[in-house]
């Protein structure tokens, strides 16, 4: 009876496309990318990437934002690299309460009314300086299991992408299908909708922030995975990544319109952007910039599409 | 009568409730027995909407006491409420734009959780929906976002009716009908009538009196917070009804006057699909129609064309007045002044600095003019009623020197008395030589206008002026395509 595509799935088309167009001309450039190997290191630093953004994600879905997230990152991977390869238990002990901690947040911030760029900025000098105290110089080692994880060499596919499906799948299942992502999606949409229906808004706005705890504790292992030692500096850049990469991948900022798959894909994007700037040979001065000329394409694609489809609709 | 009151589903004791120095409630005792219709009506700011949200149990009243069932409910809440099988459609659309419609039954359905939940809660609402409006087209996994205003009023209405576990057994409609054209609205009726019939009960707010009289059992009159009648449906006339609110009676008192229009220059003009438009000075020119048939898209072309892109004129050319105040009027966050003049601020500033005693004398003005009720311009504009909002609204736009205003069915959710106050303010300025295009769903409102165009499908269908202006003309206009297949 329809025929034209949801509006998800042409918010969805943006990124996937862009992603294609990036991959293409990676691959044209420097042909020996399209391999295992390649592929494998093309990908790797997304995955982290991948979690962070899908917890930023969670936070945007109850239109809040975590200015907070590359600190807390940061701080992840040195409690992976000092406490979880010496001490599992205490390690462990500390990321459970670190989750706990985000989902504290998530309570005062809406008990008290506060802005959540405010409380995480806060909370970022917080992260900063407990990472600073455990790690003053870059140092520690990865435990070996999680090293052993992030380099393992699946059949078929390297595992950067592996580990990005799982991820994309995951998230997708949680806050597409589940009741929980529902409500939480819901507060985003229409806060008072939600109340009047009976609900506790106050639990479901925990629950969205442990569980970006979660996700951002996972970002936290797996790049210490990646790169076996830890630096209190270490994912600094995550925070705007991540609302970067939420962007690209079709969300909103406001409103609750957010998409798993697509976040993943566009982390995948911001990763694959900076190997194609180094393949154009660009001035390392200058790929910051061409990074963002690269976002403002996409976005820019977005907005065209978007008006087309409004056209659509309104016809 | 005791036996009745014990029986009641839900039974409002003298309750009082005021929001700071308003008194929203003053005593208020309200009962709601099994299969029936209550029709509740009252003037902006009469307390319908807050006895709504004691008995749905969203506000407590600071005095007073609540009881369902015959037994006292000493801790009433929203979820207390709702296991009593007690549900609201509320009069600003409140679902979850960025969910599907499968997704706000979950939300709106607390039991419905655990695995296969997707299936369970498309099959309650895709019954409902289809009880209520058989061929309605609606497919329930689309987002309720890209839905019409009036389907995504449809699938709120049924989703209050819909059965998940709880059964609806008191069913609170507030303003149902403002954005559905009149067959919907007569299906939606039909199936409170029936719903009545089954040994439910149903509070119905509407300003469309004649709904309320067809449809409700017993019709409650609310003035001031206060319940000043309440009787019988059969004891009751349109005019009765209007005479208890308090407001000014209307009726073919208010009927317009023809006036000569053909020498005035030509406004605005546009040619699209179908016949052209053309608005002359002075001139109230009507869009009329089936709901959602292209008047909207109207109003929004004739404003593009005449505003520039890039920067604004020095002389507005048009203003607008939106239909929908959530989505596109009302500045939540903002006072009643900064929202009155934000439109007009080119003429109240000097070298780019407002002036503020300049605005604030503006804003009484207009506060008199058009009554405003607030005790102070300078309070929260959701302080203020649905239909006082709208009030705003109307003067920000006419404290422009625009000489065209469009309107995009400005009256949705409005009551009788703002109406005819509005109703004249129009005629006065429409006298003074300004030209308004105004949509409306409305048949009397309709028929106020100098002119009417009528859409269908998207195009202009028919032009009718002067004494063709008649419902029969529009309602002929309006469904010639069904009539001639």
């Amino acid at each position: 009876m329809r025929l034209t595509p949801s509006t998800d799935a042409i918010r969805l088309a943006i990124p996937a496309l862009s992603l294609t167009v990036l991959l293409a001309a990676v691959f044209w450039l420097q042909p020996r990318a399209m391999s295992y190997i390649g592929l494998n290191l093309l990908f790797n630093l997304a995955v982290p990437i991948a979690l962070a953004t899908i917890a930023q994600m969670l936070i945007m879905s109850v239109n809040d934002l975590d200015l907070a997230m590359g600190t807390f990152v940061s701080f992840v991977a040195c409690v992976t690299a000092t406490f979880l390869r010496d001490d599992p238990l205490v390690g462990v002990l500390i990321l459970a309460g670190s989750v706990a901690v985000y989902a504290m947040l998530g309570v005062v911030i809406h008990l008290r009314g506060l802005p959540s760029i405010v409380v995480s900025l806060g909370m970022s000098f917080v992260w900063a300086g407990l990472a600073v105290l455990l790690l003053p110089a870059p140092g520690g080692q990865a435990p070996e299991w999680i090293r052993s994880l992030m380099t393992m060499k699946p059949p078929l596919a390297p595992m950067a992408i592996v580990a990005s499906i799982l991820i994309a799948i995951v998230a997708h299942l949680i806050v597409m299908r589940s009741s929980l992502g529902v409500l939480i999606r819901g507060i985003g949409g229409n806060q008072r909708s939600v109340e009047r229906a009976g609900w506790s808004v106050l639990a479901a706005r925990a629950a969205a922030y442990g569980l970006a705890g979660v996700f951002a504790v996972l970002a936290g292992i797996a790049l210490v995975g990646l790169t076996t030692s830890a630096d209190a500096n270490i994912a600094l850049r995550y925070t705007l990544l991540s609302i970067a990469g939420v962007i690209l991948g079709g969300g909103e900022f406001i409103g609750g319109r957010v998409s798993p798959i697509g976040a993943v894909i566009g982390a995948l994007t911001l990763t694959l952007a900076g190997s194609f700037l180094s393949f154009l040979r660009i001035w390392p001065d200058w790929q910051i910039g061409a990074q963002g000329a690269i976002l403002i394409i996409v976005l820019a694609l977005r907005l065209l599409l978007n008006r087309l489809e409004y056209r659509e609709k309104r016809r | 009568m005791t036996g009745r009151m014990s029986k009641a589903i839900i039974e409002v004791a003298d309750a009082k409730v005021s929001f700071g120095a308003v008194r929203a409630l003053d005593g208020v005792t309200l009962a709601i027995g099994p299969g029936e219709c209550v029709g509740l009506v009252g003037h902006n700011g009469a307390g319908k909407s807050t006895i709504v949200s004691v008995i749905n149990g969203g506000l407590t009243p600071q005095q007073g006491s609540i009881s369902g069932d015959g037994e006292a409910l000493a801790r009433y809440g929203i979820n207390a409420a709702r296991a009593r099988g007690i549900r609201c459609v509320f009069q600003e659309l409140s679902l979850c734009p960025n969910l599907t419609v499968v997704e706000n039954t979950r939300i709106l359905h607390r039991q419905l959780g655990g695995f296969g939940w997707r299936r369970r809660a498309k099959q309650v609402i895709e019954r409902s929906l289809d009880a209520i409006f058989p061929g309605h087209g609606i497919e329930s996994d689309r987002t309720v976002g890209d839905l019409s205003i009036a389907e995504r009023q449809m699938v709120e209405i049924a989703m209050a009716f819909s059965d998940a576990g709880i059964a609806p057994r008191l069913i609170i409609l507030d303003e149902p009908t403002s954005s559905l054209d009149a067959s919907l609205a007569e299906q939606m009726l039909a199936h409170v009538r029936r719903f009545v019939a089954s040994g439910g009960s149903v509070i119905l707010i509407s300003h469309i009196l004649h709904e309320i009289l067809a449809t409700a059992s017993r019709i409650v009159v609310m003035k001031d917070g206060r319940i000043v009648a309440e009787r019988p449906a059969d004891a009751w006339s349109e005019h009765g009804l209007v005479e208890a609110m308090g407001s000014v009676v209307k009726g073919e008192a208010h009927q317009r006057t023809l006036r000569d229009l053909a020498n005035a220059p030509v406004a605005m003009a546009l040619t699209g699909r179908g016949l052209p438009l053309q608005a002359k000075r002075g001139e109230i020119v009507g869009l009329a129609g089936l709901a959602g048939h292209g008047q909207t898209r109207m109003l929004m072309k004739l404003h593009a064309a005449s505003t520039a892109d890039w920067l604004p004129r020095r002389d507005p050319a048009v203003t607008f007045v939106a239909g929908d105040r959530r989505l596109n009027g009302v500045f939540e966050l903002w006072s009643v002044l900064k929202n009155f003049s934000i439109a007009s601020l080119h003429d109240l500033a000097a070298r780019g600095v407002v002036d503020a005693e300049a605005e604030a004398e503006r804003a009484g003005e207009w506060k008199r003019r058009i009554d405003i009720r607030t005790p102070d311009m300078a309070n929260r504009m959701l302080s203020l009623s649905g239909g006082n909002q709208q009030k705003v609204l109307f003067a920000r736009s006419l404290a422009t020197r625009a000489p065209v205003v469009l309107m995009d069915d400005p009256m949705r959710g409005v009551d009788v008395g703002t109406k005819q106050e509005v109703y004249e303010i129009i005629r006065q300025e429409a006298q003074r030589g300004r030209t308004f295009v105004w949509y409306s769903t409305e048949m009397e409102e309709v028929c106020l206008c100098d002119r009417v165009y009528v859409f269908r499908e998207g195009e202009i269908v028919a032009e009718l002026a002067g004494d063709a202006v008649s419902e029969e003309n529009i309602l002929a206009a309006s469904f010639k395509g069904e009539a001639a297949a």
